[in-house]
């Protein structure tokens, strides 16, 4: 008990290159094999099991995709032209932007090894760390959209806190409604909420929320512009509030992550 | 004096085992919101079976375990494991043993104090968590879970330490004399 009881003195008070921190490094290199093997032999069971439940909503998710996909073919259509245009514009007026994603990173895809128990800390551990080029802070994404970003670094490993951790808040942007909120953990387990959008933006049901990617001064956000964080699922306005109470469904389905992109940034200093 | 070391790596290799599949299987099934606990399932059987040393033991070693795994403080996890574990094989060597409801009131009561010490400990080291999810959103459904699994971890668990049967009991009473 004690012994515990300095270790979590000690690893609490010690700096990240400490060496705690270290001999922990070098356990979890250890642990690796094992779980990366532990994973390969549940992969079948998962995907079995990740079949058989998707049997049961496809009709219905059929449907609804069928009726998205028709609404997005004519989107595409008009975005490819206002994005053909846009580039046009920029290059006449040179233009200087904030790094774009996903041209400006650099994807390094990981394997998700381990997760801990999920009521006390929303992290995964993944099998890429500082000897692949991950660093503290580095924006973390599915082709699905934002996870979160990377909070640990060992050399063979980093803990990935989600966007679902308490502690996490991203500024966001309401693409239909151009209303600006910080994007923070909801009420229940797997949920989202953005807050601090003002009263006076009109949020509906549906709306995309992205990420912001602002900069201010020397301030930047860590997340680049444009990764998909969610949708509104609902919103809601009192007189006595003075921002709306919006609940948004992620786009990443956070208890089922196989493998995760960490973005580094080709260009650092941009 | 002979040193038996083959029960001990026996009981770390069930609780290297246990953590394994604990960070990389059994913490993504969610089930009413809960997840089972083989880890802790593990430390009681051995606790029940080996006493209060083994029990302290294991319980440190599996936390170090977990917490590495996780790259998560290291000790948090060590410490309730260890006082769990400790008074789980104090329950076994003074009670519990042989009785065979032991296992499941250990597994429920350990699965209920380590949650709420677990808890505490995250708020006494800064960690912003919500009491609601932790005993309210996910505590019912581990209780039942890690019940649901006691049977099967307990049973693998005496055949690898190599108890199959239970230990002899008296069968009748006979005066000595006669």
């Amino acid at each position: 008990m004690l012994l515990s009881l300095v270790l979590i003195t000690i690893y609490f008070r010690e700096p990240a290159s400490g060496g705690l921190h270290g001999v922990q490094s070098t356990g979890a290199t250890v642990l690796r094999p094992f779980e990366v093997a532990a994973n390969r032999v549940a992969s079948p069971f998962r995907d079995a099991y990740g079949w058989f439940s998707g049997l049961i909503h496809a009709k219905d998710e059929n449907a609804d995709l069928r009726a998205k996909l028709d609404k997005v073919t004519a989107q595409v259509i008009q975005n490819s032209t206002a994005a053909a245009e846009n580039a046009d514009l920029k290059r006449q007026l040179h233009y200087i932007h904030s790094p774009d994603f996903p041209e400006d990173f650099a994807p390094i895809t990981a394997e998700v090894i381990g997760r801990p128990p999920s009521e006390f800390n929303q992290q995964v551990t993944i099998a890429a760390g500082s000897g692949n080029g991950i660093r503290v802070d580095q924006a973390v994404v599915t082709a699905d959209g934002l996870v979160g970003k990377v909070s640990k670094v060992t050399g063979h490993q980093a803990q990935v806190m989600l966007l679902t951790d308490p502690s996490m808040k991203v500024a966001a942007l309401d693409l239909d409604a151009q209303a600006a909120g910080l994007v923070g953990h909801g009420q229940g387990p797997g949920t989202l909420t953005l807050d601090r959008v003002k009263k006076s933006a009109v949020v509906n049901p549906g709306d995309s929320i992205v990420t912001q990617g602002f900069k201010l001064g020397p301030l930047s956000s860590i997340y680049p512009a444009n990764i998909q964080i969610g949708y509104v699922s609902g919103a809601s306005l009192s007189e006595v509030d003075l921002f709306w109470q919006v609940q948004l469904s992620p786009r990443v389905h956070f208890d089922s992550l196989r493998s995760v992109i960490v973005l580094v940034r080709k260009k650092p200093g941009r | 004096m002979t040193i038996n070391l083959l029960e001990p790596a026996k009981a770390a290799l069930l609780i290297f085992v246990a953590a394994i599949l604990q960070v990389t299987i059994f913490n993504e099934i969610d089930i009413l919101g809960g997840y089972p606990d083989v880890v802790l399932l593990t430390l009681v059987a051995i606790a029940l079976l080996r006493g209060s040393i083994y029990g302290a033991a294991c319980g440190f070693f599996a936390g170090l375990l977990v917490d590495t795994a996780t790259l998560a403080t290291l000790g948090v996890t060590s410490l309730l494991l260890t006082i769990a574990g400790y008074w789980i094989g104090r329950y076994g060597e003074t009670t519990g043993r042989d009785r065979l409801h032991a296992p499941f009131v250990s597994v429920a009561v350990a699965t209920v104090l380590v949650q709420i010490g677990a808890l505490i400990l995250h708020y006494m080291l800064g960690d912003e968590v919500s009491a609601r999810t932790v005993l309210v959103g996910a505590l019912p459904a581990k209780v039942g879970l890690n019940l649901l699994l006691t049977l099967p971890v307990y049973a693998l668990t005496r055949r690898v330490l190599a108890l199959a049967s239970p230990p002899e009991t008296a069968t009748e009473v006979r005066l000595l004399g006669q």
